[in-house]
């Protein structure tokens, strides 16, 4: 692996005097988490029926902050006669308009409680506060507030149909943006007259059973919303479950196909959110200050822990050394550490396991040839870290450009002509997302429409909005998730 | 005067533009009321590779077309149909429809080109949205296609069922090969002729006749089809075609009734909308 002395010293910037951070931590003094958790199935917490706990772990500390319910095939059974029930007695009957009100409360007690979820979500997460606070939770409150106005309008959203909600939605999500994706997932669902079963992910499974004390104290009918953790086992038991109508997951394309092939001629409804190695391309007629800030964002943006990372970069050839240099100069100034930290650009990998996979995949970087360059960054004794890595010296081929690695590494690569920059960006199989820097209007549309995937950003990256359709081509999914196009997902039309 | 010898049609493939027989050599009999009517080509795995080959090299530039363009393709479609209605109304005979069956086909068959047409330039505005994002950004979605199209049609359909898989399809910029039933694919086959002869770029439109027993695994696992599309309700069929395509991610598209005269379930855009892909472009707004 290089070390910063191995790298061209020309114009770098000099970072060793004058700057110094004090701590500047959140508090963690009005959090309450209870010593451990049981499902929330039919408006109640529930102990699990085959009496198992795992514990949930902080990623920065190592330490056990509760213990979290196993979901067996019995508590995944209850759940879903739980929400079959809520289904046909009461929220298939009820108004939209009844439905938006609930939901809309739901959007307001998360706005009002905002500080505890940003704190959990980064104690038990990893994430920093700043993402947290600023993103994950606000986000999280806009989704429901957008799509409870969206509960009795729904006719106008279909012109020349009368939609229909599918049934019970059995839920899936990953651990990237716990929270928010419960969001994503639970407000469309219930907007549109669906119950739902939702597994979280195991690592993160803290803010959904808070979230689950919201939808007691806003007076959800019971069954509407019912949440199961655990781990795969879990998620399998709520996908082959047989009174589920629709399955929606997000997560790695490998669980995708799997979801895919094991519900075949089952009738169930599918929606999957997988994978994705997007292209951020920079040309030279960018503002290349900005386009650097965004490729950073792109990728080290929550510990590039986002499946629309943008983790292949291409600088068109004449400014890839000016690029390269000044990426290595903005690594160098990323504050890695404790995810509660005011000041943390960059927090905790998830867990242990997520770590194993980003070093392996550095390490089948190296065998492949490329060259790795990490910021010099002091990691914390304890915790799970990776510091900012640059991958250069790469081609087409290298597994480090084809395959997602989920973590802060940003391979780099250049280009000549926007015709091969085309190319080589829609040279693998997914298609999620995708990002473009120059300052030509229609080079901008050129790039934009050539690129197979379904978000684009242009001088931007990593946005994203309650109104604003998000979805993959390809084999990074089936369907959208926000916008009036996240509606179809969860109705009969 | 003696009586003249009338020539016989011989019925081939239509993959990328072309008319071959099947690569393997292979055919099959169809039979109608009065015995033989004529050699179909049994189109191989290979037949059906070269025309995902073709359907491929076709998909970018048909998506590229203008959309006016490609509504006055399709237009063109149901002015050549028009012209050569007495021929597929002869066909439609010969497949065992009556006289009266055969021209209400044509005719609806005409008309659903026209309908889909005049979609060509509109689906865009009906389900396109330029997004009120709460930061300082234009936002705007629009549909695009999946990309390359596998069709299996059911038994039912010959002329009028094949155009209500293939039109939502085409119109959207998508390309397609598509398998005949293997009891009507005399009608279809025609088509491709017409379809040559419409300004339908070569590759848009892939026409196989075949055994769907032994195509159908092919056409739900090739890697580089997006979507495939299914007619009929054998229930085994549809299992082993959802299973094939999580390979790759495919979408499936399932149609399990048959009424394809029935306006009210065919001719809607929503039919078009299941082969898009909604793409949400974002830029900043400031100086």
């Amino acid at each position: 692996m290089l070390k910063e002395t191995d790298i061209q010293k020309k114009n770098r910037l000099d970072f060793s005097t004058g700057w110094s951070y004090d701590p500047a931590p959140e508090s963690r003094d009005h959090i309450t988490i209870k010593e451990q958790y049981g499902h929330f199935i039919n408006g109640k917490f529930t102990k699990p029926i085959e009496g198992n706990y795992f514990p949930t772990i902080s990623p920065s500390t190592e330490e056990e902050i509760s213990q979290i319910a196993v979901g067996s095939a019995a508590d995944v059974d209850a759940a879903v006669k739980s929400a079959r029930k809520a289904y046909s007695k009461t929220w298939s009957k009820m108004s939209g308009r009844d439905r938006g009100r609930y939901l809309f409360r739901i959007a307001r007690m998360i706005q009002e409680r905002a500080r505890e979820f940003a704190v959990i979500e980064s104690m038990d997460g990893g994430k920093p506060i700043r993402e947290s606070r600023d993103v994950d939770i606000p986000l999280a409150a806009a989704h429901f507030f957008y799509y409870a106005g969206w509960a009795d309008k729904l006719e106008y959203a279909f012109p020349g149909r009368k939609p229909k909600p599918i049934g019970v939605a059995g839920q899936i999500i990953p651990w990237n943006f716990p929270l928010l994706m419960a969001a994503w997932k639970l407000a469309p669902a219930l907007a549109t007259g669906n119950t739902v079963v939702l597994k979280p992910a195991e690592t993160t499974s803290l803010t959904c059973l808070k979230l689950a004390e919201i939808i007691q104290e806003a007076d959800l009918p019971p069954g509407v919303v019912n949440f199961v953790t655990g781990a795969g086992d879990t998620g399998a038991a709520i996908v082959n479950h047989e009174d589920i109508d629709k399955i929606a997951f997000t997560g790695s394309t490998a669980v995708g196909k799997i979801i895919q092939k094991a519900i075949a001629g089952t009738g169930k409804k599918l929606t999957l959110e997988l994978g994705g190695k997007a292209p951020n391309i920079i040309f030279e007629d960018a503002a290349v200050d900005q386009a650097v800030e965004g490729i950073i964002n792109g990728i080290f943006f929550n510990q590039g822990h986002v499946c629309c990372a943008g983790s292949r970069l291409f600088v068109q050839e004449s400014i890839a050394d000016e690029v390269r240099d000044k990426l290595i100069d903005r690594i160098a100034t990323l504050r890695v550490g404790d995810p509660l930290d005011k000041n943390t650009d960059v927090g905790a990998i998830n867990s242990k396991e997520q770590l194993d996979t980003i070093n392996r995949y550095l390490e089948i970087g190296l065998n492949e040839g490329a060259d790795i360059f990490q910021s010099s960054c002091e990691l914390p004794e304890k915790g799970y870290w990776c510091c900012p890595t640059l991958v250069a010296n790469v081609s087409q081929s290298h597994r480090i450009v084809q395959e997602e690695v989920f973590g802060p590494v940003l391979t780099i690569q250049t280009f000549r002509t926007p015709e091969e920059v085309l190319e080589k960006a829609n040279n693998t199989p997914y298609g999620l997302s995708g990002g473009v820097w120059t300052d030509k209007g229609s080079k901008i549309f050129n790039m934009t429409s050539g690129i197979k995937a379904g978000v684009l950003w242009a001088n931007t990256f990593n946005k994203f909005d309650p109104t604003s359709p998000f979805g993959g081509y390809k084999e990074s999914g089936l369907g959208r998730e926000g916008g009036l196009h996240g509606l179809t997902p969860y109705l009969n039309i | 005067m003696s009586k003249r010898l009338d020539v016989k049609k011989t019925y081939k493939l239509y993959i990328g533009g072309a008319f071959p027989r099947s690569e393997s050599g292979r055919y099959y009999s169809l039979t109608g009321k009065s015995g033989f009517t004529a050699n179909i080509c049994l189109a191989s795995r290979k037949d059906f590779r070269n025309a995902v080959v073709a359907a491929r090299k076709a998909q970018s530039g048909w998506a590229a077309r203008s959309a006016y363009n490609r509504g006055q393709i399709l237009y063109r479609i149901a002015e050549i149909m028009e012209g050569r209605r007495d021929q597929l109304i002869a066909e439609l005979k010969l497949e065992g429809a009556t006289d009266k069956q055969a021209s209400k086909e044509v005719d609806a068959a005409i008309d659903r080109a026209v309908y889909f047409a005049g979609w060509s330039d509109k689906y865009q505005q009906v389900f396109g949205t330029v997004n009120p994002v709460a930061s300082s950004h234009f936002n705007f979605s629009v549909p695009e296609p999946t990309g390359v199209v596998t069709i299996l049609l059911p038994d039912s359909a010959s002329l009028l069922g094949l155009l209500q898989f293939v039109l939502p399809a085409i119109v959207g910029g998508n390309t397609v090969v598509v398998l005949t039933a293997e009891s009507r694919p005399l009608a279809p086959l025609t088509l491709g002729e017409i379809l040559h002869s419409s300004d339908v770029p070569g590759g848009v439109i892939n026409i196989l006749s075949g055994y769907r027993s032994e195509l159908i695994s092919n056409f739900s696992t090739h890697m580089d089809v997006n979507a495939v599309m299914y007619g009929g309700n054998d229930e085994e069929a549809i299992t082993l075609i959802q299973k094939n395509a999580a390979e790759n991610v495919k979408h499936v598209v399932l149609r399990k009734d048959d009424d394809w005269f029935d306006e009210e379930r065919n001719e809607h855009p929503y039919v078009i909308m299941e082969l898009q892909e909604i793409k949400t472009t974002w830029h900043p707004v400031g100086i």
